[in-house]
């Protein structure tokens, strides 16, 4: 074992400080855009987590993923739309639609390896999104309102004088997808994922049935991104292909968690941490081309990051404790 | 007394890549607790042999047999789970994990409790000696100790029969003997094993069996000292001129 | 819809086919030799038709005349991009590779658009302008130019890798490195040579696209995915194979607007792809 058993000791009171900052947060900060910049960090956090079950623990860069995104905000939105289904229940049909949508995209595709694939999530990503731009049911281009519910209710999940609740709920989903990525880490399936990334044929000469891994991975993260989309159709009230079908939220997505940390449990967070102020910044300050220049800024943190060191912060950081230690 | 069956039955096996033919109509047989070496010059088609008896490469003709089932078909994770583990030429670890994390790769095919497959793991690397190195970064690792990991982890899955591909290639010479004691003590304790071997001395002093191919097919096949004699054999490695 | 309009979508097809197949090239070509997918290949072709432009509106410089000037601009892109970049990132894992590039993606589509703003641009009144009629045909001159020009480019690309020694040590590179390094090429110079021709591909393209085609930072991206299937199609690495690819995909992107929605087109050309990958991993006429 390492020399500093301490460390589970330190490592549990710092996360549960942490996580009392974030309880005690919205108690402090009362006004809406703090609050705003803190859920958005906690979505993309959740949706980069996610993506990193798939590609930083099994390595299957998927750059399309937006779909499961679309797929559980439209079908939150559509079932609350044309059959009054409570949001709640829209949550768990979205998650369901987007694990069989990627089981669906996963068949053909996992067959692919590296840029190939990559190529593929691509594409898949793109014919979906003109798909739901041509759709007229589903709202096409003009996007969808989702039905407003007055008083807020938990039940409806829709709050308009606070965005209080909108918080906690978004802290519930990361702390959700926490507790997910740590179980599937130090269990059996997180060693089979790993050594998929590693080598997939030393991994199935061991006994591993590589696609039907790779298609658990897939759905395990494909339902928690839908989950996401769900809440932000419900945070947001307006959804249409662009906001949440775009090969630009897809890269955003890849972004965080690449920045934070590819493979660990911490690096989406850090990677939101930093990425979404960051952008809320140039916003600010930009204004008009503010979009631009957030971009500029991220590309250039990409390559940077690329070329330094493809393992993210977190790399960086255990870089320097394993020197000191 | 137990009749004798046999563990592994390949016959008539042929692969064809195009107009090349990696192997032509090889059938041999491996015996519960039999050492069988594979010999052949470069090229003779021994690699493409154990792909295709471990499921890596389909077979365009031919029969796989384990233990009198048929595994011809099936993909490499199948047949790895029927019992029949493989170490690869050019060795494959994974890197970011540790040497344990590496072997519980392996043990997990038997459990699937963390704690059971960390105890199975050591168990395994102890067993190749590689005990002390457990939570060292497989990719420290010199060839020789990756050798003995990639060993470990098959081992790890508790196989019936074990395919070795090239015990010493790339390790250096003080550390072969240990390598081949421990597939000799391997073998002690019961195991079955099929090694591919370029060091003659070394697989002619393991083998209770040896096959040997050439151009694709089965040139001889019998104990170490009759196949070492043997024309074809020594035409095939040293060419006509030295045939006795 | 007549025999008529399919006629007529079919040449339009096979001529975009050829620019599409320029551009497929110098992917193809960079791929071949380290086995590194472009992901900016599409903001090549974006800066390339932004320079034609300014030339245009600044210096009042034609496309056709700019052209030369602009491929050389961009093969010094591509070799800035080869030493600044991908130098750097040439042993390391696939995900970094990848989003090497595609951070240089984004970070030029996103300076195009904080430089220059999301407006379209057009030249207007370009040398060779109008319309012409072959056997009933119409075919607008900017696009047969672009075409023939786009298959000259390629022919001059084919002979260079085919009958030039450089070519030839590309060639060899690109089959297997560790040889061609054992015979003496300098494997370092073929990949920053790799990336100036790719780029140089792409800005002659740009440049004769620049003649009829809306300019804007985003325009890459659809002809960048549209020269990945082309690639796919041909063969990874398979430089001659992207002409007969290219052509495919501008007549299935023609065709899929025709027969089944102008709007799905860019959708089947991407069905397309994947049919093609998984159906024959190696491309039609492949080398992998």
């Amino acid at each position: 074992m390492p020399p500093v058993a301490r460390w589970p000791v330190v490592r549990w009171t710092g996360a549960g400080t942490l996580l009392l900052l974030l309880l005690a947060f919205p108690l402090v900060f009362t006004q809406p855009h703090p609050r705003h910049v803190v859920i958005t960090i906690f979505l993309f956090a959740m949706l980069a987590q996610a993506w990193n079950l798939l590609a930083g623990y099994c390595g299957q860069i998927s750059l399309g993923h937006a779909v499961f995104f679309g797929a559980g905000a439209y079908t939150s939105t559509l079932l609350g739309k044309y059959f009054d289904l409570s949001p709640w229940i829209g949550m768990v049909v979205g998650a369901v639609v987007a694990v069989a949508v990627s089981q669906l995209i996963g068949y053909p595709v996992f067959r692919l390896r590296g840029h190939y694939f990559a190529i593929a999530t691509i594409a898949v990503g793109e014919i979906v999104n003109t798909l739901m731009i041509n759709w007229d049911w589903a709202g096409g281009a003009r996007g969808l309102f989702v039905p407003i519910k007055r008083p807020d209710s938990l039940a409806n999940l829709q709050f308009h004088q606070s965005k209080q609740n909108y918080y906690y709920i978004a802290l519930g989903l990361l702390l959700l997808a926490f507790w997910i990525t740590r179980k599937v880490e130090v269990s059996r399936m997180g060693y089979y994922l790993r050594a998929i990334r590693e080598d997939q044929d030393a991994a199935a000469s061991l006994g591993i049935p590589v696609a039907a891994y790779k298609q658990r991975a897939m759905a395990l993260s494909a339902a928690l991104t839908a989950l996401g989309g769900s809440f932000y159709a419900q945070y947001i009230l307006f959804i249409d292909p662009d906001s949440v079908f775009p090969t630009a939220l897809s890269i955003l997505i890849c972004l965080v968690a690449v920045l934070g940390g590819i493979g660990t449990l911490w690096g989406p967070l850090i990677g939101a941490a930093i990425l979404i102020p960051l952008g809320e910044w140039t916003r600010i300050y930009f204004g008009g081309t503010g979009k631009a220049i957030d971009l500029l800024i991220y590309g250039a943190l990409i390559m940077l990051v690329s070329v330094i060191q493809p393992g993210g912060i977190m790399a960086l950081a255990q870089r320097g404790r394993r020197r000191t230690g | 007394m137990p009749v004798a069956t046999m563990l592994l039955d390949v016959r008539g096996v042929t692969k064809r890549y195009g107009g090349l033919v990696a192997n032509s109509n090889i059938s041999f047989q491996v015996g519960y607790g039999e050492l069988v070496g594979i010999i052949g010059p470069n090229g003779a088609g021994k690699s493409t042999l154990f792909d295709l008896v471990t499921g890596f490469q389909p077979a365009d003709e031919g029969q796989v047999l384990l233990e009198g089932e048929s595994v011809t078909r099936l993909r490499p994770d199948e047949i790895s789970r029927r019992g029949v583990a493989r170490t690869f030429q050019k060795l494959k670890p994974f890197t970011q994990m540790t040497v344990v994390e590496n072997v519980m790769v392996g043990a997990f095919q038997k459990t699937t409790v963390p704690a059971r497959a960390r105890r199975e793991a050591m168990e395994a690397l102890d067993r190749v000696g590689l005990a002390d190195k457990a939570e060292a970064h497989a990719r420290v690792l010199s060839t020789g100790q990756r050798k003995r990991l990639e060993l470990a982890r098959a081992l790890a899955t508790q196989p019936r029969l074990l395919l070795l591909d090239e015990v010493t290639g790339g390790v250096d010479q003080r550390s072969i003997p240990a390598l081949v004691d421990l597939v000799r003590r391997l073998h002690g304790e019961g195991a079955s094993l099929i090694v591919i071997e370029h060091n003659m001395s070394v697989i002619m002093g393991i083998s209770q069996r040896i096959v040997a191919l050439n151009l694709g097919e089965v040139i001889a096949d019998g104990p170490p000292a009759v196949v070492g004699r043997d024309p074809r054999v020594v035409e095939a490695y040293l060419g006509q001129a030295y045939v006795a | 819809m007549t025999a008529e309009v399919l006629v007529q979508g079919l040449v339009s097809g096979l001529l975009m086919g050829f620019v599409y197949a320029l551009i497929a090239a110098g992917l193809s070509l960079i791929f071949g030799l380290m086995e590194i997918v472009n992901f900016a290949h599409g903001e090549f072709l974006m800066g390339a038709m932004f320079a034609t432009f300014w030339a245009w509106a600044l210096l009042k410089l034609d496309p056709l005349v700019s052209l030369p000037f602009t491929v050389l601009l961009l093969a010094l892109f591509g070799l800035l991009v080869y030493h600044g970049l991908i130098r750097w990132i040439l042993g390391a894992p696939m995900l970094a590779q990848i989003f090497a590039t595609f951070g240089l993606a984004i970070f030029l589509r996103a300076a195009a658009q904080a430089l220059w703003g999301a407006d379209f641009r057009l030249v207007k009144g370009p040398l060779v302008d109008g319309r012409i009629s072959l056997a009933g045909i119409f075919i607008g001159l900017p696009q047969l130019v672009a075409s023939v020009g786009a298959l000259c480019a390629f022919g001059l690309l084919y002979w260079f890798i085919r009958k030039t020694e450089t070519g030839l040590a590309l060639q060899a590179t690109s089959q297997d490195r560790q040889a061609a390094m054992l015979m003496g090429i300098d494997t370092q110079r073929m990949f920053a040579l790799g990336w100036a021709i790719g780029a140089g591909c792409v800005g002659a393209a740009g440049a004769l696209l620049a003649m009829f085609f809306y300019i804007f930072p985003d325009v890459g991206a659809t002809f960048a995915l549209l020269a990945y299937v082309a690639v796919a199609l041909g063969g990874f690495g398979n430089v001659p194979a992207t002409l007969l690819a290219g052509v495919i995909v501008g007549i299935v992107e023609v065709l899929g607007g025709l027969l089944i929605a102008p709007a799905l087109k860019y959708a089947v050309v991407f069905s397309l792809y994947l049919v093609v990958v998984l159906w024959r991993p190696q491309g039609l006429l492949g080398r992998f």
